[in-house]
């Protein structure tokens, strides 16, 4: 065994510096990382703080109560203004369940069509066109629902107004429709394919396996994206307020002008309603209520995603 | 009485013993199957008899498995597979157009490698295969899986958690599940792919034993690269190398009396 030479000495000297230098650069990483997290959390607080806050305000002008239950919603009216909130809650509700009957069935079917039948070339060029549906901006959707869908629904059902809650229920069905395709195809590719080796092996049809073995094993995954996409419907603004109107209407009409949550926060905050008021305090009530409704959907789609996971 | 049942039973021995007068439930002539432009099986010819356990071995890659999954058509989802040849159950064609897969299935299990419970409980698994079928009482479902688990040896170990999911079984449980599942469907032949080698020694020997009981009920094909599992179990046993048949024989003799000497070499351990 030689003894090491100077120079090389040097050398093991330079490579324990660097390493050391490594070292203390790696030990600062996730303190730089911790507060750029902070910062999102920050983000995130500081927006349900402003919410609360002015939420709050808002109920010293108007009763809880008489916000939650009211049934009249008339906040610009010069006598006197109400401020129940379910007509709001109502017009979000009809959209979202006209999208969710649009997008649930159409859905599925895509996203079994895609899992359980299609070759890998076919699901190459279908899975891009259909998540090609998720690029496109609200706004784009909200002008086909007000000038391509309900002139055509206009055609069907001639009662149907300019704006209505239908054809804007359905076009945020679109919208939603690339999310339960995309979430339920995941959740259906997941399934173990012994699973379906299993059932054909016992004489089961493709259309058995994928009712009563592949969907059963893939039922949370689905859910949870319903859920989601649900929420993502109720939150929706763009294609709302372009095509469904601005009455707010406590009836389950779905052929007249509505408003929604969502549209009703437009309104206010592109109009002249003068900081300090009832109306400019009203549109951080009803942007919690919004936030409340969304944030519990996502809780439950969670809930589910987990809980009623299949083990295997 | 039980001299004349001792006898009886010798007397069917002695019968079972006679080759011809088996009965063939699945006779292969020909049969040549390609993976794209991969050639798996050559020139298959075999008999597999009626209530018989016949072992297929081979090492790696020699086309064991292929041929059991062509036995009931579970080599087609596989992706650009070409069969040529003629495959008959029970006297009927069964390539091609010839017969329907679902009624081929319906009559002939399989076990896989790993247990393969479907994610439901023990008696959703069972049922599924007569549910399929088109038994909806539930009556009779109930005696089918009491009768299914029973004849799998596991009724006993499940019959207060039938309602529990199968994956709280141990996977030799899972194993006989999966082995009880296909038995609810009533079928003539049971194909098991090497369904011992994920479990255990213990499991391994309680599914063997479990394959000793119920093949006076069923024809059994196995296939296993297990060879004392093969002397153990088998009634005939075919050895595959390179997609083709090199020997077929009753298993005492080809494991004694090997007429190739590639079937000497492999079973005496000196490749594979």
């Amino acid at each position: 065994m030689s003894s090491i030479q100077p120079s090389e000495k040097m050398r093991t000297r330079d490579v324990i510096a660097a390493a050391k230098k490594r070292e203390r650069f790696g030990k600062l990483v996730p303190h730089i990382l911790l507060v750029v997290t902070s910062l999102t959390v920050l983000a995130t607080l500081g927006i349900v703080y402003t919410l609360l806050k002015e939420t709050f305000i808002f109920f010293t002008h108007i009763n809880v109560s008489d916000f939650v239950f009211g049934t009249e919603w008339a906040p610009f009216s010069n006598g006197s203004p109400a401020f129940g909130v379910l007509p709001l809650l109502i017009g979000t509700l009809k959209i979202a369940l006209v999208a969710l009957l649009i997008a649930v069935p159409v859905g599925l079917a895509c996203a079994i069509f895609l899992s359980e039948y299609a070759s890998p070339k076919v699901k190459k060029i279908i899975k891009p066109i259909i998540e090609l549906l998720a690029g496109i901006p609200t706004i784009v959707y909200g002008f086909f629902a007000l000038t391509f869908v309900t002139p055509f629904l206009q055609t069907l059902i001639p009662s149907l107004k300019l704006f209505n809650a239908l054809s804007a229920g359905i076009v945020v069905g679109i919208m939603i429709l690339p999310m339960i395709v995309s979430l339920s195809e995941d959740a259906l590719s997941a399934v173990p394919a012994t699973f379906r080796e299993g059932a054909y092996a016992l004489g089961s049809t493709r259309f058995e396996t994928a009712i009563k073995v592949v969907i059963p094993a893939a039922v949370s995954g689905i859910a949870s994206s319903i859920i989601l996409a649900a929420s993502r419907a109720v939150g929706e603004t763009m294609i709302v307020s372009l095509a469904a109107g601005s009455t707010p209407a406590f009836n389950l009409d779905l052929t007249g002008s509505i408003q929604t949550m969502t549209s009703y926060i437009v309104q206010v905050a592109t109009g002249d309603a003068g900081y300090g008021t009832t109306i400019y305090y009203s549109i951080y009530a009803v942007g919690f209520m919004l936030f409340l409704f969304t944030f519990l959907m996502n809780r439950t789609a969670l809930y589910v995603k987990t809980k009623f996971r299949e083990d295997y | 009485m039980t001299l004349i049942k001792d006898r009886k039973e010798k007397i069917g021995l002695h019968v079972m013993k006679n080759e011809n007068w088996k009965k063939p439930v699945y006779e292969t002539n020909g049969l040549n199957v390609w993976y794209g432009t991969s050639h798996a099986l050559k020139n298959i010819d075999l008999t597999i008899n009626e209530k018989e356990v016949t072992a297929i071995i081979g090492p790696s890659g020699c086309g064991k498995s292929t041929y059991l999954k062509t036995l009931n058509r579970m080599v087609e989802t596989a992706r650009d597979v070409h069969i040529s040849g003629n495959v008959t159950f029970m006297g009927n064609a069964i390539l091609g157009k010839a017969m329907p897969v679902e009624l081929l299935r319906s009559k002939v299990g399989m076990v896989f490698q790993k247990p393969n419970p479907f994610p439901k409980s023990i008696y959703e698994n069972v049922a599924f295969g007569p549910r399929i079928h088109g038994i909806r009482n539930k009556v009779m479902l109930d005696v089918i899986v009491e009768d299914s688990l029973r004849k799998a040896a596991l009724w006993d170990e499940v019959k207060d958690r039938l309602h529990k999911s199968a994956y709280g079984l141990s996977g030799g449980q899972q194993q006989r599940l999966c082995i009880a599942r296909c038995l609810a469907i009533d079928p003539e032949v049971i194909l098991m792919d090497e369904p011992t080698s994920a479990l255990d020694p213990v499991s391994t020997h309680k599914v063997e034993e479990l394959i000793a009981t119920i093949k006076n009920d069923v024809t059994i094909a196995i296939v296993t690269h297990n060879m004392q599992q093969a002397s153990r179990i088998s009634d005939r046993t075919a050895f595959f190398l390179n997609g083709e048949i090199v020997e077929c024989d009753r298993t005492s003799t080809l494991f004694s009396t090997p007429e190739d000497s590639r079937t000497n070499d492999y079973i005496n351990g000196r490749f594979g």
